[in-house]
């Protein structure tokens, strides 16, 4: 138990002084690496070391998401000493003992060598120059499960300051003066909500992290809580501080079992350790944290439908104001913020507001976590300065389209956002820029996608989305939105008419202007800009009852021209079976049976098959 | 009477594990959600028998608790097969064409967006929001396992491994 700041400045140091091995070997644990078989590289690790006798040359560090999702199962080995660092990826069991042998010699070692998101050292230098880590500080750096690692990097140094030396009110205050924004989407100044609640004469005051990551194609939040639990504990306890609450609850998806488990370990050894619990170093604050995991409503992620799922109620929205600030759990003053927005808090006491603005833009500073993801060569997480334009984004760190493909949009925001085009990748991004584009923010999925890519298709997976997630407590949201699926369908069955493009364009605006919550009224989003920027796509499918990209079943068919070699390739992975033919004849696709995924088409190495 | 008897008490027994949960959480009406989450853990699904239950021990009408087990996509009002075949459909999964594999996995089993389980409660299909693990898209989970960059073939032939495990075990 650390009693005051002062205790707390002999832990880090002793833990600062404890010996430690030359090498550092870090092993990436997050959720992508497990499924990608970190697991058995993990154990043959261990194993290895304990039969050649390494254990005081190298401590294994297992760390959680290191960003570098295209290349798991991954390693990073660094000496301590030298500064020099290696990065090796794609690592099977068999390719262990050997890189324990080889070290730093990368071409002994045999293996596949990254540096950093980058496979040269030219490339490391560019990721530097555009990313910036905040949020993910810790990430893929410390042990999430080892609260020592986290201390030893300035950790809880931040609440110490702000119990000590700072009253609630400059708490707050320096987090409104840094102009730090809701990283959940919105993008509402975190300082004034916070004031909005620390200015209630209230006797209880809820603080909430909200944590149910819903977006389709985020995971950033995830990667925070499975790499760097504490940051978010931590900031937590200062926000609690600053608004008078002494009550805090985690609102947590059940489909992020790791993230659950990592935050279960991390609460346990801060309260062990006295950061959580009664008189908190000494200062005579108190603050707790509770758990609540989220039972899928995508709809939880608006802030009064999380306040009523804790109270275990159907996660519907109600109508704002009361603001939750004002009126929110149990009808007391509450704040929900988001993970991210709370990973950068404890940065921003320890270094100050003016810090904390000299990076980003002027109206959003700080830095954003993005999710690389779709039909990109470097899928990862990366963090980078607001203001940074999306090519830099796209080509400098997700190194361009796979296969050498065509960009043609990147969608943003998640079913609340839209599609961006080429044309505009050169647009410096931050809350407003998106918003002028069409898209948003959202909480930080990127998902690239290539001429392949049907955007009338891509409308309407958002729409599905959507159906299947509205609450149905508002009418424009419930009804407004089956409407604009059935007009969309109509569309992609080869139905749709100018009076559909109409209907389309009025509808949107109707539920944009009457719908209740923030889901319903960006809803039709995904829509608006793909027919603001893709107007002539939606004009092929209404007129010439073509689908471009070829994804929209009914107005295509694929057939097998005379440059069929008989390679039998397109047969074996047709999911259906309807490919049929002889070795080294030509084959035939049963029309019939046909489901038109188009596997066929990406198979065939001899350009034989047709998309018409 | 005899038959009423052993009725009412294979009900009891039935549910004595949700009578642990209740105590546990002490019949706290704003503990629901968690109360339906261990009650579902415990029996796989929700049948009518346990939502009036929950609800009569509550005190709230059943409609309530009814209400809230249809909100939200984690609770089950059916049981579902032994393996369960969760298919991610976020955004990076449905552009990398994760219907494909719904459709390999639909047509070896003989199911539909309609009729997900198989009659013999040994397979499950259905898709589930994002995973969060776009990196490895398409991602398919058979119950706990995760499975990444999935193809139609590789879901199919993970069927049909587990049938012929079923078949050597008889």
């Amino acid at each position: 138990m650390i009693k005051d700041a002062n205790g707390l400045i002999d832990y880090t140091e002793a833990l600062k002084n404890q010996s430690s091995s030359e090498l550092k070997l870090y092993v990436s644990m997050g959720t992508c690496g497990i499924a990608a078989g970190t697991t058995p590289v993990l154990n043959k690790i261990y194993q290895t070391i304990e039969e050649k006798n390494l254990k005081d040359i190298i401590d294994v560090v297992e760390v959680g998401c290191m960003g570098l999702c295209h290349s798991e199962p991954c390693i990073c080995l660094e000496n301590k000493e030298t500064n020099e660092k290696v990065y090796y990826g794609n690592l099977s069991e068999e390719q262990v003992v050997q890189i324990l042998e080889a070290k730093f010699d990368t071409e002994l070692a045999g293996a596949k060598v990254l540096n950093k998101t980058w496979n040269t050292p030219e490339d490391e230098e560019i990721s530097d120059q555009i990313q910036t880590r905040i949020v993910l500080r810790n990430s893929g750096v410390i042990n999430p499960e080892k609260i020592e690692d986290y201390v030893m990097r300035d950790g809880y140094k931040a609440l110490a300051k702000a119990l000590t030396e700072m009253k609630p009110a400059g708490v707050v205050s320096e987090i409104e003066l840094s102009g730090l924004r809701g990283r959940g989407g919105g993008g509402f100044p975190t300082g004034r909500k916070w004031q909005f609640a620390a200015s209630q004469d209230a006797d209880q005051k809820y603080l909430i992290c909200n944590a149910d990551e819903g977006d389709p194609g985020a995971f950033m939040d995830r990667a925070v809580l499975e790499g760097d639990p504490h940051s978010v504990l931590e900031a937590m306890v200062i926000a609690g501080y600053g608004i008078g609450a002494d009550k805090g609850y985690i609102y947590i998806r059940a489909e992020y079992p790791l993230a659950i488990k990592r935050l279960e370990i991390a609460i346990a050894q801060a309260e062990e350790l006295g950061f959580l619990g009664e008189n908190i170093l000494g200062s005579g604050f108190n603050f707790t944290i509770e758990l609540k995991y989220g039972a899928g409503a995508f709809v939880c992620g608006e802030e009064t439908a999380l306040i009523h799922s804790i109270e275990g109620k159907r996660g519907e929205p109600t109508f704002k104001p009361p603001f939750p600030a004002i009126s929110g759990l149990w009808g007391k003053p509450t704040i929900v913020n988001n993970v991210e927005t709370f990973a950068n808090v404890a940065a921003i006491i320890r270094n100050g507001a003016d810090w904390f603005k000299s990076i980003g833009t002027e109206g959003s500073p700080g830095t954003k976590v993005f999710a690389l993801a779709g039909k990109i060569n470097k899928v990862g997480l990366v963090e980078v300065p607001m203001g940074t334009v999306l090519r830099d984004i796209i080509y400098g760190l997700g190194h361009g389209i796979v296969d050498g493909r065509e960009f043609k949009a990147v969608q943003t925001g998640g079913p609340s956002g839209g599609c961006i085009k080429a044309d505009k990748l050169d647009t410096p991004i931050d809350y407003e820029s998106l918003k002028a584009l069409g898209s948003m923010m959202g909480s930080g999925g990127m998902i690239v996608m290539d001429e392949d890519d049907c955007m009338v298709d891509i409308a309407k997976f958002f729409l599905d989305f959507t159906l299947e997630e509205s609450c149905g407590k508002c009418t424009p949201c419930r009804i407004g939105n089956t409407r604009l699926h059935e007009l969309l369908e109509d569309i992609c069955s080869g139905n749709g008419t100018m009076e559909t493009i109409e209907k389309l364009k009025t509808l949107s605006a109707a539920i944009k202007d009457t719908a209740l919550c923030g889901l319903g009224q960006t809803s039709p989003n995904p829509v608006i800009s793909t027919l603001n920027n893709f107007y002539d796509e939606y004009m092929q499918h209404v007129d010439r009852k073509k689908c471009p990209a070829g994804v929209c079943t009914k107005l295509v068919s694929y057939t097998i021209n005379d440059k069929c070699v008989g390679c039998t390739l397109c047969a074996r992975n047709c999911p259906v079976s309807c490919i049929s033919g002889e070795r080294k004849e030509l084959h035939h696709i049963d029309q019939s049976k046909c489901i038109k995924c188009g596997v066929c088409y990406t198979a065939c190495k001899f350009h034989a098959i047709d998309r018409t | 009477m005899q038959e009423t008897n052993e009725k009412t008490a294979a009900m009891i027994e039935h549910l004595a594990a949700v009578n642990k949960i209740l105590e546990k959480y002490n019949c706290d009406e704003s503990k629901l959600i968690p109360i339906l989450q261990e009650v579902q853990e415990e029996y796989k699904y929700l049948s009518k028998d346990v939502i009036s239950y929950v609800a009569t021990s509550l005190d709230i009408p059943p409609a309530k608790v009814y209400g809230v087990a249809t909100f939200y996509a984690h609770f089950a009002l059916e049981p579902k097969g032994k393996y369960v075949f969760k298919l991610c459909d976020g955004t990076a999964c449905h552009v990398k064409k994760s219907h494909s594999i719904l459709h390999a996995l639909y047509d070896r089993l003989g199911l539909s967006d309609d009729k997900q389980t198989t009659d013999d409660l040994m397979f499950t299909v259905e898709t589930v929001s994002c995973l969060g693990a776009c990196g490895l898209a398409p991602v398919m989970l058979v119950n706990e396992d995760v499975y990444g960059q999935v193809k139609p073939e590789e879901a199919v032939a993970i069927i049909d491994d587990i049938l012929a495990k079923a078949a050597a075990a008889e």
